[in-house]
Order: structure tokens, then C-alpha cells, then sequence
């Protein structure tokens, strides 16, 4: 047996003994109270994105870039759900919990357990006409957890709260109406006693909202909307625009014609962001709603911006359109990572958000003026982004016109970047972004019958950009808007990232590698095949045991691996608004399942005694 | 409160369509199996009010087959989740030549219509009255992007955007069939015209109080690629010839019984002048 092994693997089990002895000792100092403070402990991952500025890093360094390669699975557990699986479990204390795509049933798992045996199953009452109704994959990104409380968003618009020790729903509300095309896929997030939460359904015409609730017993606190008058968009006295073509009252009713910003869509989806010492929750809106472009003339506020907002209030401090009067999808619901950044030599609190639309936008995050912004992937819908103005300069070649079939545009409408999370890491001081290379064709050309009536609809045709190849994970220099390196991927790299302490990446592929990769030079150091195709972001906590693991879900659909997960036909390019052009031999490479993997480098976990 | 076992069954059945594969017909020819919307008249209901429900009766009458139904909304998936999963053999509305599937001939051919008050006297036969420019105008809206109905897309290329409301084809689900609220808007007078797809707006017109009147859109103000009027056939699965021939020739046969069935429904029938398609 080769010694050096040995050496590290004794090295190692020595290191999780000791941090056994941490772990019970930091366990029994935190508060349980304070998501802030718990944020900060290594062992548990207590937020979607780990922490409130959503950098997907971890400080644990057990597993490193010199023991990676002995990474091994412990333990695996069937979801039971075959559609796609996004986001990322939670672990608070020594219990995992995560929720599935539809039907949403919630899992707890005993992590003092070797098997992780499940603790409590919540499996909600849905009505199953939610399934047609909500369009596509039917997928759900996380739990959030709050004050023994478990929270989540159910397919059909509901969100529930449940006793983390019992799975006992303790309230629950319905933010929406299913049946009028609201329904909610995204994670809430928890600030203080308030839980924040978005809605989908844009292509519905569903007028975009976010709502906060009393995390105790689900009361509405408030609902800012994304578009009509400012007295619903919550933009009062504390507002204050960042550019010129933001200034004016009422900007999202006046930006539109008629009332369309009743269906104005920019709905919310995404992950949201919170800077405590600011007190600004961060969140971003999605494209305009129901209409083709020439229908909708006007910058369409407040669709495809950034937003910040006092949580307390929902009181918009700024907002920022990033793509007015949208005719490519570029929904801007992406996430904004909170970090402090050096650009030429200033020190700014930023938000640096990697949007659909192909731009890595560094924002300063106290008053929403943009710091840089640079194309992350091949884009050709606009030269560049004035920083005067914060208006993209456009190339008109490729804006899209009824009846006119533009060719070559990039990136396509799934994005540089769809909601696949970035992660960021202190110590590298880079991000790391899972991106698609990805053009399209758009034409308004196809008859088709829906509600029975002919109508004509777009054909777009999405397919690899540049090289071949659908994705790419690279690392990113936010302060100067470079790109480090990139590891091209035959698919597009759906999933989330992870970064470390030991300098390990992790990532996940949509034909069902998951990979680690050395943060600096982006060396793979250590790959795994999985069951299925990976489109959820993987996490990583300290067990009971001392030993450091790494978890992911695996389960390939959502929109780019809906050909697979919803059995979609391989023969019209166009289907699955284009994804099919891009993604029909995605089946060749994987199947559908859906299964939680854990892994370390020591193998089982071991038993310990309950507390 | 439904049974865990029942519970599986269900998502078992909504999440694997692909079960039941498409090609080879799993069933005896004893049943007319057919996919349709369960909220969505004048087509069809649950309660089977709909000219669709009415259609389906007669061919299967006459196929000496027992109709069965599976009830899923149409709206994008519709085909891939229904005749595509093998759910049924049938769907009874799609615009010839749709590629999705394999149409037969077609049994009726309407076109969109301008409705507006009877009263109101305003005598619009074509896209190029000036009180277009002026009145509100509603129309359908089904989507982002640029899936909209033909009369928005032709409104917006003559720059008329800001007289026009646009009336989501999904609306409230939970309502009773959501697209016939347009009329009902023109009837309250929420709009003064509403440009609409002929089947809805016959059926509608007649329930309203107000009297309406009902113009087809000129077919020749089709752009080549914006056709106006559609001939609307039954589809069946791609591959599925020997079902379409079997069909074929049933709409031959029974096209005097059909029309009867169209006209008590109000849907304006366009006469076949010229090909748009």
C-alpha cells in the first residue's frame, strides 16, 4: 500500500478526532437564534448559500488539494422524486434537511446516525393540477432555517413552516394562486423574524413580487412588487436612483404602455443576498411578462434589475435595470454575492452578480452604481456596459424582431449563467462560475394552438457557442473582470459551485461527474460518476464525527435537462423553448433519478453517542 | 386526505408519462381515447359541454368504441404530456400541418374576428380603420417572447401599442373557462373591440346580454408568415397513419353532422377561397 496514503489518512483521522472534540464544544456555544453567528461556524451549513453573502465557502480544509483524490462515498439516500433537482441540503446541528422537486416532501436524516437514518418525512398535500400548469421542470431550490423553524416553498405557491425537531407543520401560507400561474420554485431567506420569499410564473403574466412573513406564525409583514406604481414597488423617501434613467416617479407604470405592468412579469426566483452591518437584503427581478417586445415598447421597469431593500420595511434603497426592454430572456434573476473588492487600487463594499444576459457586474452595493462590468462568456447582443449611464451599448443587429429570423445572438436565453449559484473564495479572492456557452436563433415565424387558439410563436433555436462546447466552469477576477481559467464542459455546467478552505472546488455536471479541482490552477484532483446528470449545488459540513463531508444532489432536469427528466421528444429543435436544439442527446449521456450523495475521506461515518 | 399509497400512484403516473410509450398503441381498439381540456368551452369540459366533447361522441359512435378522457390544461407541454406520453390516441383541435403531431384533414376552418357592440355601430372590416388608432382594442395574450396571437403581432408592426389591453388566453384557471373573459369585456364595454380567434368569440357572443357583432379579420390581411385563418384538424400520434386514415375517413362521412355541431356552437366558418398555409 502506498505509505504516503497512510499518512495522510492517519493525519486525518487524528485532525477528526480533535475537531470532534471542537465540534461538540462549538455546538454548545452557539446560538441557536442567531443565523448570523451560526453562518460562521464551519461545521453546519445553515443558509442555502451558506451564508447571507452567498459565497458557497466553506472554512473547513480537512479534505484538501493533497487528499482529495481519496474522497470516497459514505452514504447515499433515493430522493424518491425523478425531476430535477436543485439547491443544496442544509445542515443545522447534526441534522441534514432538504426538500425534493415536486411533490416538495422534506427530509430530515440523523447525521449521528451511520446511515443517516431520516429523522422526520414531511410530504406536503398538493393539488396535482399544479404540474400542467407550472410549465416546465417542476423543480424546488432549499429549505432555509430559522429559530428550530424549517421553511420552504411549495410548487403550488405555499410556504410552510415546519418544527425542525419534528416536522410538525407549524404554519403555512399561501403567497399565490397556482392557478393563476403563480407558483414558487426558489429558497426563502430568513432576516431577523421575517421570512423573504419571490414567486415565478413570468411567462404567465405574473406580476413579479417579493413578500415577507412573520417567521413565527406566517403573517404577512409586506409584498413590494416589481413593477406599477412606486407605492407597490415600496420606492419612498429612502430611494436613490443610481443613473438618470432611473430617476422619475412611478417609473414602473410610466415605462409601460397601458396597464400591461399588471402582467408585467419580472418575477423573482433567484437566491437572495443580505448584508447585515447595511441592513439591505438584495434580490433581482426577471424578464418583462406576456407580450413580444414591439408590444411592450418602453424600458419595462422594474423587470431585469437589481434591487435593495430595507427587510424591515421592504423599502427599496436603489434599483438597477440591467437589460431595459428585454427581447432576448435575459431574466435577471441570477444572484448577487456580497463581497469587498479592490478595483484599481479603491476599496468598495460590492455585490458582484454574473447575469443571464452574459455580464459579471461588479455593483457597489451601498448606493447600485455599477464599479465594472464585463462579458464572463461569448456575448454579442451588446459591445459593453457604460458605466456613466449603466445602460448596455447595444448592438442592433442582434435585438429581436417579430418576423425577422436573427441569427448568431450570445448568449442564447438560457444565459451566460442561468440560477446554477457561483461560489467565492476569500483566500483565492476568485469566483467560481459554472456558465453555458450557449448561442440562439430567434424567429417569430411558428403557428402553434394553446388554449385552442393559432398563435404565432418565436422560434428559437439554441445551440453550443464557440469551441462545441455547452458550458464551461471557470474562475473569475471580480476586481479586474478577467477570466483565471476554464474547464470546458460537454454540457452546460447546471449545477452549483463550492469552495473551500483546502482549496478544493467543488462542481457537479449535467452528464454526472462530480468533480474537485484545485482553486488555483483548476487542476481536476478527483472526479465520480453519479446516477444522474448534476444541476444542484453541492454543500459541506463537519459531522458529528469529526470527519469533514461533502454532499450534492444529484438528478438531472430543470430547463436545460428537461429533455431528460420530462421525456421530452428529440425531434423538433425548437421545443422546450430551444433547449431541445441544444440539449437532445443529453439523454445519450444521462438518465433521470433523484439521489443525495455524501462524501469523505474516511468512508462511514462513525457512530457517536446522542447528546 | 388522500392515501400515502394513492398519493405515489398519482405522482407515479404524472411523473413518468413515458410508461406508456408513444408508437405502438397499448390498447385494444375498443376505446377512443382522447386528450382534451377539462376548462376551456366552447372545445371542452369536464361536464363534456364543449363542441370537442360533442365531436367525440359522434366518432366514437360510429367507431363503436367507448370514449375515455384524460383531462390536462393546453398550454405549453400539452402535447408532450398527452398524445406524445401515450396518454390517449386523440386530441381533437390543432391547426393542420402543426408539426408536433400528425394532423388529418381538416374539419373546419375559422379566422379571427373583430367583435364590438352592436350598438356602437363601428362597421371595422379591416386592420386599416383609422378608429383603430384610437379605440382600446383587446386581444389575446399567451405569452413572453414573441408568442403572441396573430392580430397583437400585426397590431404592433401599424405602431398600434397604446390603445391595446391584452387578456392573458391562461387567466384564472380557476375560473370557468379563462379566454372567454374577453368578450364579456366587450360586452361591459372594458374594451370597444377585441380582436379574437372566430370559435371564442361565437360561442361567447351568444351568452352575453349586449348584442355583439361579429366580422372575420380580412384573410388578405395575413403577412406571409401571420396567416389569419387556420384550418383546424384532429392530430393524432406522428407515425399513427392507419388512426388517421380511420378518422379521414370518418370527417368524410360525417361532415354534414360536424357543421351542424359547429354552427349550434356560433363558430364562424370561413369558406376555403385560398391556401395561407
Amino acid at each position: 500500500m502506498d505509505t504516503r496514503w497512510w499518512a495522510t489518512f492517519s493525519l486525518a483521522v487524528w485532525a477528526t478526532f480533535i475537531a470532534s472534540v471542537l465540534w461538540l464544544c462549538v455546538a454548545a456555544t452557539v446560538n441557536a437564534d442567531d443565523l448570523v453567528t451560526m453562518q460562521n461556524d464551519p461545521n453546519q451549513w445553515v443558509h442555502p448559500g451558506k451564508n447571507y453573502a452567498l459565497t458557497r465557502f466553506s472554512e473547513l480544509n480537512q479534505i484538501n488539494t493533497k487528499n482529495v483524490r481519496n474522497l470516497k462515498v459514505s452514504w447515499t439516500m433515493s430522493t424518491g422524486v425523478l425531476r430535477g433537482h436543485e439547491g443544496s441540503p442544509l445542515v443545522v446541528g447534526d441534522t441534514m434537511y432538504f426538500v425534493t422537486p415536486f411533490p416538495n416532501i422534506v427530509y430530515a436524516l440523523d447525521l449521528t446516525q451511520p446511515g443517516a437514518n431520516i429523522k422526520w418525512k414531511y410530504e406536503p398535500k398538493q393539488d396535482s393540477a399544479v404540474i400542467p400548469i407550472a410549465c416546465c421542470d417542476v423543480v424546488n431550490r432549499g429549505v432555509a432555517y430559522a429559530d428550530g423553524k424549517i421553511l420552504f416553498n411549495q410548487l403550488d405557491a405555499a410556504t410552510v413552516a415546519l418544527d425542525a425537531k419534528t416536522g410538525k407543520e407549524l404554519w403555512k401560507v399561501q403567497q399565490g394562486d397556482f392557478k393563476q400561474g403563480q407558483t414558487i420554485t426558489m429558497a426563502p431567506i430568513v432576516i431577523k423574524d421575517k421570512v423573504i420569499t419571490g414567486i415565478s410564473g413570468g411567462e404567465f403574466g405574473v406580476r413579479g413580487f417579493v413578500t415577507a412573513n412573520d417567521v413565527n406564525t406566517g403573517k404577512q409583514i409586506w409584498r413590494a412588487y416589481s413593477t406599477g406604481p412606486d407605492s407597490e414597488v415600496l420606492i419612498g423617501k429612502d430611494f436613490v436612483p443610481p443613473y438618470k434613467s432611473h430617476e422619475g416617479k412611478d417609473l414602473g407604470v410610466t415605462t409601460w404602455k397601458g396597464d400591461e405592468w399588471k402582467r408585467g412579469g419580472g418575477t423573482t426566483w433567484g437566491w437572495y443576498s443580505y448584508d447585515p452591518e447595511l441592513n439591505l437584503l438584495y434580490h433581482s427581478t426577471g424578464n418583462p411578462g406576456s407580450w413580444n417586445p414591439d408590444q411592450r415598447p418602453g424600458d419595462n421597469k422594474w423587470s431585469m434589475s437589481l434591487f435593495a431593500r430595507n427587510p424591515d420595511t421592504g423599502e427599496a434603497k436603489w434599483a438597477y435595470q440591467m437589460t431595459p426592454h428585454d427581447a432576448w430572456d435575459y431574466d435577471g434573476i441570477n444572484e448577487s454575492v456580497l463581497v469587498d473588492l479592490n478595483i484599481k487600487g479603491t476599496n468598495h463594499k460590492a455585490l458582484v452578480h454574473f447575469d443571464r444576459n452574459g455580464f459579471a457586474y461588479a455593483v457597489d452595493r451601498t448606493t447600485g452604481k455599477v464599479l465594472l462590468a464585463k462579458a464572463f462568456v461569448n456575448v454579442n447582443w451588446a459591445e459593453d456596459i457604460n458605466l456613466e449611464t449603466g445602460l448596455p451599448i447595444e448592438n442592433p443587429e442582434k435585438r429581436t424582431k417579430q418576423g425577422t429570423n436573427v441569427k448568431d445572438i450570445c448568449p442564447a436565453a438560457m444565459g451566460g449563467k442561468d440560477q446554477q449559484p457561483v461560489s467565492y473564495s476569500p483566500r483565492t479572492k476568485l469566483f467560481y462560475v459554472p456558465t453555458n456557452n450557449l448561442c440562439m436563433e430567434y424567429e417569430g415565424t411558428e403557428v402553434s394552438y394553446m388554449a385552442g387558439v393559432p398563435y404565432v410563436g418565436a422560434i428559437v433555436k439554441q445551440y453550443a457557442g464557440p469551441g462545441g462546447h455547452r458550458g464551461e466552469f471557470l474562475a473569475w477576477d471580480a476586481s479586474t473582470g478577467t477570466k483565471k481559467w476554464g474547464i470546458k464542459e460537454k454540457w452546460a455546467a447546471w449545477g452549483g459551485a463550492l469552495s473551500t478552505a483546502g482549496d478544493v472546488v467543488f462542481y457537479g455536471t449535467m452528464d454526472g461527474w462530480f468533480k474537485a479541482v484545485d482553486a488555483v490552477s483548476g487542476k481536476e484532483l478527483w472526479k465520480f460518476k453519479v446516477g444522474s446528470g448534476i444541476i444542484g449545488s453541492p454543500m459541506t459540513y463537519r459531522g458529528p464525527d469529526g470527519q469533514q463531508y461533502v454532499a450534492v444532489l444529484s438528478g438531472v432536469g430543470g430547463w436545460s435537462g428537461l429533455v431528460v427528466a420530462g421525456d421530452l421528444g428529440t425531434d423538433d429543435p425548437t421545443a422546450a423553448l430551444g433547449a431541445i436544439g441544444a440539449f437532445g442527446e443529453l439523454g445519450k449521456d444521462t438518465t433521470k433519478g433523484g439521489m443525495l450523495y455524501v462524501f469523505s475521506l474516511g468512508g462511514a461515518p462513525r457512530q457517536v453517542a446522542k447528546k | 386526505m388522500i392515501s400515502k399509497a394513492l398519493f405515489f400512484l398519482t405522482a407515479l403516473i404524472i411523473l413518468s408519462p413515458s410508461l406508456v410509450e408513444s408508437e405502438a398503441p397499448t390498447t385494444p381498439n375498443t376505446q377512443f381515447r382522447v386528450c382534451a381540456d377539462p376548462n376551456n368551452l366552447p372545445y371542452s369540459n369536464q361536464k363534456l359541454e364543449g363542441f370537442e366533447n360533442k365531436l367525440v361522441d359522434l366518432l366514437a359512435k360510429e367507431l363503436k368504441q367507448e370514449v375515455t378522457y384524460t383531462w390536462w390544461p393546453q398550454r405549453r407541454g400539452f402535447i408532450r404530456n398527452t398524445l406524445a406520453a401515450g396518454r390517449c390516441d386523440v386530441v381533437m383541435g390543432i391547426p393542420e400541418n402543426v408539426d408536433a403531431v400528425l394532423t388529418t384533414k381538416p374539419y373546419y376552418r375559422s379566422a379571427y374576428v373583430f367583435v364590438s357592440p352592436k350598438a356602437a355601430n363601428y362597421n371595422i372590416i379591416s386592420f386599416d380603420d383609422p378608429q383603430l388608432q384610437s379605440l382600446k382594442i383587446g386581444v389575446h395574450l399567451i405569452g413572453d417572447d414573441y408568442s403572441n396571437s396573430p392580430p397583437a403581432h400585426l397590431l404592433s408592426s401599424k405602431g398600434i401599442v397604446k390603445n391595446v389591453v391584452g387578456y392573458s388566453i391562461f387567466g384564472n384557471y380557476g375560473e370557468d373557462s379563462p379566454p372567454g373573459k374577453i368578450i364579456k369585456a366587450v360586452a361591459d364595454g372594458e374594451v370597444n373591440v377585441a380582436i379574437v380567434w372566430g370559435p371564442i368569440a361565437g360561442y361567447f357572443a351568444q351568452k352575453q346580454s349586449v348584442p355583439l357583432t361579429i366580422t372575420p379579420v380580412p384573410t388578405e390581411a395575413s403577412l406571409p408568415t401571420l396567416p389569419f385563418a387556420y384550418r383546424i384538424a384532429l392530430g393524432v400520434r406522428r407515425g399513427d397513419t392507419q388512426l388517421r386514415e380511420k378518422l379521414n375517413d370518418l370527417l368524410n362521412r360525417k361532415s354534414q353532422e360536424i357543421n351542424k355541431i359547429l354552427t349550434e356552437y356560433g363558430v364562424p366558418i370561413i369558406q376555403d377561397l385560398r391556401t395561407e398555409r
